[in-house]
């Protein structure tokens, strides 16, 4: 007999209130007029975050469990995890809405569909088509990667990765500069997480073979008992894995990453580089820590060697590069590799320093590209670092802004960046991880050699005039503050967001 | 009187200076004026903090200890003992001498350049007073990185045509002893007690670790040391950006900095990892001796002004760490010595060297010759800090020299008589250089405008002149505050003086 499974809705009620949100925002995009969408849109946007942010604090804290047939947990890291994504998913989202004085915002195009240059488009610019429809994909994408880390279910994390993936790669073709290479990033970006999905699939279903059953928990049990198909359970770790660290954009799947981020409209970029990798890390904390943690001794010495090599990649290969973007995509692959290297610490210290990491990542990457929307030559975006020269002496804000988060990039003392990678390397060497910590520290000096040459260009480069800095509206320079503020904040007295991360890093098992 | 957070208070005023120079409006007229009145300020305080402390104790005084961020063990704790008061003496001293110095460095132009300047340097002062005064690892450590961010944009924007190279390479090299040393920060935490204050020195101090975790752990904090110091082989940094930095920023970073270094291997080094240090004391030595010998011979070969002071930089620090790792009771306090007076000598040196730039326009030491006649006070006090730098007896540098060599020979004959081969280079460095500066006919072609040393630098030199004759003939104060932390040090490294040892009493002068 069937019993329909006990569904606990006040512990989901956020993950209810974005999916809502969102459906919602579709119906606005097809029965509304033109006029009145951009702001419509945005409100509701806001709106559904901010109540969904309330609720998880209010409601969902106090329900937490495992629910729904075993398939979801509402934990300590879950809840965690979900309230940073909601609040860089604002910051992202008023980013996004950055319209520079024009009807729309700036960023995407509004005829996503027609071929680049053609009538279509300039009919739609004519009509005065609108961008709206990026505001339900950000929160269904936001509603993905909520369910993410939250997913105790093999088959439910793969749909939640796909609910998350596909917004993302329509959000990243509809740049309106430069539409060939959005079209390409785009399209390149759903090949490569396709073929990634596969692979996590494929891996769940050998999993599903070892153990009878999807359910982590259930994984975990079976490991170290004879099923009689313990083969299996390798390859099932290392293909769920690989479809795990290619969304967080760990070597040898990284290669996506520079293209993406150079060709997707900044603002998502920023938004997609951040709300990403924290929902991915959050997804690889559960798999290996309630999962398949009993067969650590497998693949964490292949997990280290991921990490040392994401470090070392990320680092060496972002010295070479020209472009701002592409520099922030590489520095956000050497990133990954610091978190990994925290999360491979494993016990609740892994834990804990892997969500600090994200939320101080997170809090630096959505205002720095953010900064790297502001800067245009000719209309478009002008991300060659030659066309960044002397912009201090134009636009010293933004000069101090950018450099400030270019030293938390670096890990300088003080910044949010350098607790991030105290206590990931602290965490790796208290556990017997040292030399990927000496690995980690090396590959900063590294990284720190393409920031500083940043700031140098900035402050000590002769300056353009071709290359001017827009005025942002109160959206984005509100974003910015923010995010510097967060930033300067978990430099100088982080112990108030540790105590949080040290209290949610218990996973419900 | 007494429970006044005085240490706390020394280190907040200039930062607040700072800051309250970057919150002025653009082209603010006074900022000079307002941050001479704040590091005057601050001297007045530093002496006040002086007159609270206890001669006679080796132990650490006038503690403070908040708890900072307890996830981490890290604590808010400042004191002193009697060399990081008397460190924190000549940075106080020095950097009102340095802004009368630099006052026409950079000229009010209607731009924040100016108030950049020496909020910069405020900003600075207030990191090497919480440098030396830091008594939590992590707390110093935090400064020890964070002083890099100042002195990169006091030399990479305001400094001379090749700045920008210079800034970069001096923060990459800091930056990775740095990084370094924050393994073995970690190490040393991992190794130690634990718990919400285990950064604390106290806590750290006489763990007794051994074996190679100890000697990679001393490796860590000794080549970070020996960057900043710096030390033979990996000095190159320094005659870069001592000759591209304004000469102001040369004195803080030569002067001040580079104690931290020497500083460090004393406080720390020594004191946390004994067993390590007497391990390594040989190769030390070795690299010691290289560094006087090395340095004077090339000071010797230089073209450059700024870079002949910076390698007879090199050949003193080679002398300081001889005489650290000499470890008897005089060849330390010599050093501990050695570090004040380095500091007023290289400050006249490179102060008096900057007025003649000015006027000559050229670091060129062949563009000059017979300026004795054109500026007799300039090319006078410039002999005269010259003679400081050879040690010439009566004056500063020849107490602690004789104190380091005499008290190296007690245990090191052969390092101290090579050591002491030095002397004789330091008499050819600076008789030469001397001899083709101010000697000779008169120059010609030289505008009739160039005026001997005004007012204003007279107020730079006269105090450093001043301290010469003061620390020349009457070191015993100074001696009396330094010798018992050095006693105190040395019981923690658990080393006696040589039977043979006399006990210094400092009147050698």
């Amino acid at each position: 007999m069937f019993t329909a499974p006990e569904i606990d809705y006040l512990a989901l009620l956020p993950l209810i209130v974005v999916f809502a949100g969102g459906l919602i925002g579709c119906l606005l995009e097809g029965f509304l007029k033109r006029s009145v969408r951009v702001s419509a849109q945005l409100w509701l946007t806001i709106g559904t975050l901010v109540i969904a942010l309330v609720t998880l604090v209010w409601v969902a804290r106090d329900n937490q469990g495992i629910t729904a047939a075993g398939a979801v947990t509402i934990d300590g890291p879950t809840l965690m995890l979900q309230g940073l994504l909601l609040v860089l998913s604002i910051l992202g989202v008023l980013v996004m809405s950055e319209r520079l004085g024009g009807t729309t915002p700036d960023a995407f195009t509004q005829s996503g569909v027609s071929v680049p240059g053609s009538a279509e488009e300039a009919d739609a610019v004519r009509l005065g088509g609108t961008t709206t429809e990026i505001y339900p994909l950000a929160l269904l994408a936001v509603g993905g990667m909520m369910l993410f880390p939250a997913a105790n279910d093999l088959l439910l994390m793969f749909i939640a990765l796909e609910v998350l993936s596909l917004p993302l790669y329509i959000l990243s073709g509809l740049a309106r500069r430069r539409r060939l290479l959005s079209q390409e990033a785009a399209l390149k970006y759903f090949l490569l997480g396709a073929f990634s999905s596969a692979f996590f699939l494929f891996g769940a279903v050998l999993l599903y073979g070892f153990a009878g059953s999807m359910r982590l928990d259930v994984i975990a049990e079976a490991i170290g008992t004879e099923t009689g198909l313990d083969g299996l359970l390798i390859p099932g770790i290392l293909l769920v894995a690989t479809g795990l660290l290619f969304k967080i954009g760990a070597v040898p799947f990284h290669s996506w990453t520079p293209d993406v981020y150079q060709g997707a409209p900044t603002p998502v970029t920023g938004f997609m580089a951040a709300c990403t990798k924290v929902a991915a890390f959050g997804a690889m904390l559960r798999v290996f820590y309630v999962g398949v943690e009993a067969a650590r001794l497998d693949w964490q010495p292949i997990l280290a060697a991921v990490a040392a090599i994401t470090m070392v990649i990320g680092a060496v290969v972002s010295i070479v590069q020209t472009d701002i973007k592409r520099i922030l995509a590489y520095s956000s692959i050497a990133h990954a590799g610091f978190i990994l290297t925290g999360l491979l610490a494993l016990e609740q210290v892994g834990a804990s320093s892997t969500m600090f990491y994200l939320a101080a990542y997170g809090f630096m990457t959505v205002p720095a590209f953010a900064l790297v929307a502001l800067v245009r030559s000719a209309g478009s975006e002008a991300t060659h670092v030659n066309q960044w020269a002397g912009l201090s002496r134009r636009a010293p804000w933004m000069a101090a802004a950018f450099s400030f988060l270019l030293l938390a990039f670096a890990g300088i003392p003080l910044t949010s960046g350098f607790t991030g990678k105290f206590a990931v390397f602290a965490a790796a060497i208290a556990n017997d991880y040292a030399w990927l910590a000496v690995i980690g520290v090396l590959a900063s000096a590294v990284t720190a050699y393409i920031y500083f040459k940043l700031i140098v260009l900035l402050y000590f480069g002769e300056s353009r005039t071709d290359t001017v800095v827009v005025t942002p509206s109160a959206l984005t320079t509100f974003a910015v503050v923010c995010g510097v503020l967060v930033t300067l904040g978990l430099g100088v007295a982080p112990a108030p967001v540790l105590d949080l991360a040290a209290n949610a890093a218990q996973f419900l098992r | 009187m007494s429970d006044m957070p005085w240490l706390t208070i020394l280190l907040a005023l200039p930062a607040l200076g700072a800051l309250a120079l970057v919150l002025m409006p653009r082209g603010f007229a006074r900022s000079r004026e307002l941050a001479l009145g704040v590091s005057l300020v601050t001297l007045v305080l530093a002496l006040f903090v002086a007159v609270e402390f206890i001669v006679g104790n080796g132990h650490i005084q006038l503690q403070e200890t908040y708890s900072w961020i307890p996830q981490f063990g890290v604590s808010f704790a400042l004191g002193v003992d009697g060399i990081a008061l008397s460190m924190i003496l000549l940075s106080v001293i020095l950097v009102p001498i340095c802004l009368v110095a630099a006052w026409d460095d950079v000229p009010a132009d209607g731009t924040r350049r100016q108030q950049g300047y020496v909020a910069w340097i405020l900003l600075l002062e207030a990191m090497m007073i919480g440098v030396f005064a830091a008594t939590d690892i992590f707390l110093f450590y935090v400064f020890f990185e964070a002083m890099l961010v100042p002195v990169y944009f006091l030399i990479g924007q305001y400094g001379g045509p090749e700045r920008a190279r210079a800034a970069t390479t001096f923060l990459l090299y800091s930056l990775l002893g740095g990084l370094i040393m924050l393994v073995a920060v970690i190490g040393l935490y991992v190794a130690g007690p634990g718990g919400g204050d285990g950064f604390l020195l106290e806590n750290l101090t006489g763990l007794e670790i051994g074996g190679v975790t100890e000697k990679l752990l001393f490796l860590g904090f000794f080549i970070a040391f020996a960057i900043k110091a710096p030390m033979f082989p990996v000095h190159t940094w320094l005659p870069q950006a001592a000759t591209e930095a304004r000469p102001s920023t040369a004195v803080l970073l030569v002067g001040v900095l580079d104690k931290v270094g020497t500083f460090g291997m004393l406080r720390y080094c020594l004191q946390l990892f004994p067993e390590a240090s007497q391990w390594a004391t040989p190769m030390v030595l070795v690299l010691a001796v290289i560094s006087i010998i090395y340095g004077a011979l090339l000071a010797i070969g230089q073209k450059d002004m700024m870079r002949l002071i910076a390698f007879t930089s090199i050949s003193h620090f080679g002398f300081i760490v001889l005489g650290i790792f000499a470890m008897t009771t005089i060849s330390q306090t010599g050093s501990t010595l050695y570090m004040v007076n380095h500091g007023f000598t290289t400050a006249a040196l490179f102060l008096i060297a900057g007025m003649l730039i000015a006027r000559r326009g050229s670091r060129n030491i062949a563009d000059y010759g017979g300026w004795q006649r054109v500026t007799p006070l300039i090319a006078g006090t410039l002999l005269v800090s010259g003679l400081s730098g050879l040690a010439l007896p009566g004056l500063n540098a020849f107490v602690s020299e004789f104190m380091v060599i005499i008290g190296t020979f007690q245990r090191y004959p052969a390092a101290a008589v090579l050591g002491a081969t030095g002397v004789i280079l330091a008499a050819l460095y600076i008789l030469l250089w001397y001899q083709k500066i101010a000697t000779g006919p008169a120059p010609e072609n030289l505008s009739s405008t160039t005026r001997d040393m005004t007012v204003r630098e007279k107020f730079v030199v006269a105090p450093l002149v001043a301290a010469f004759l003061v620390l020349g003939f009457y070191p015993k104060p100074v001696i009396e505050m330094l010798e018992p932390a050095v006693t105190t040090t040395l019981q923690h490294v658990g080393v006696t003086d040589p039977a043979s040892a006399t006990s210094a009493d400092g009147s050698e002068g």
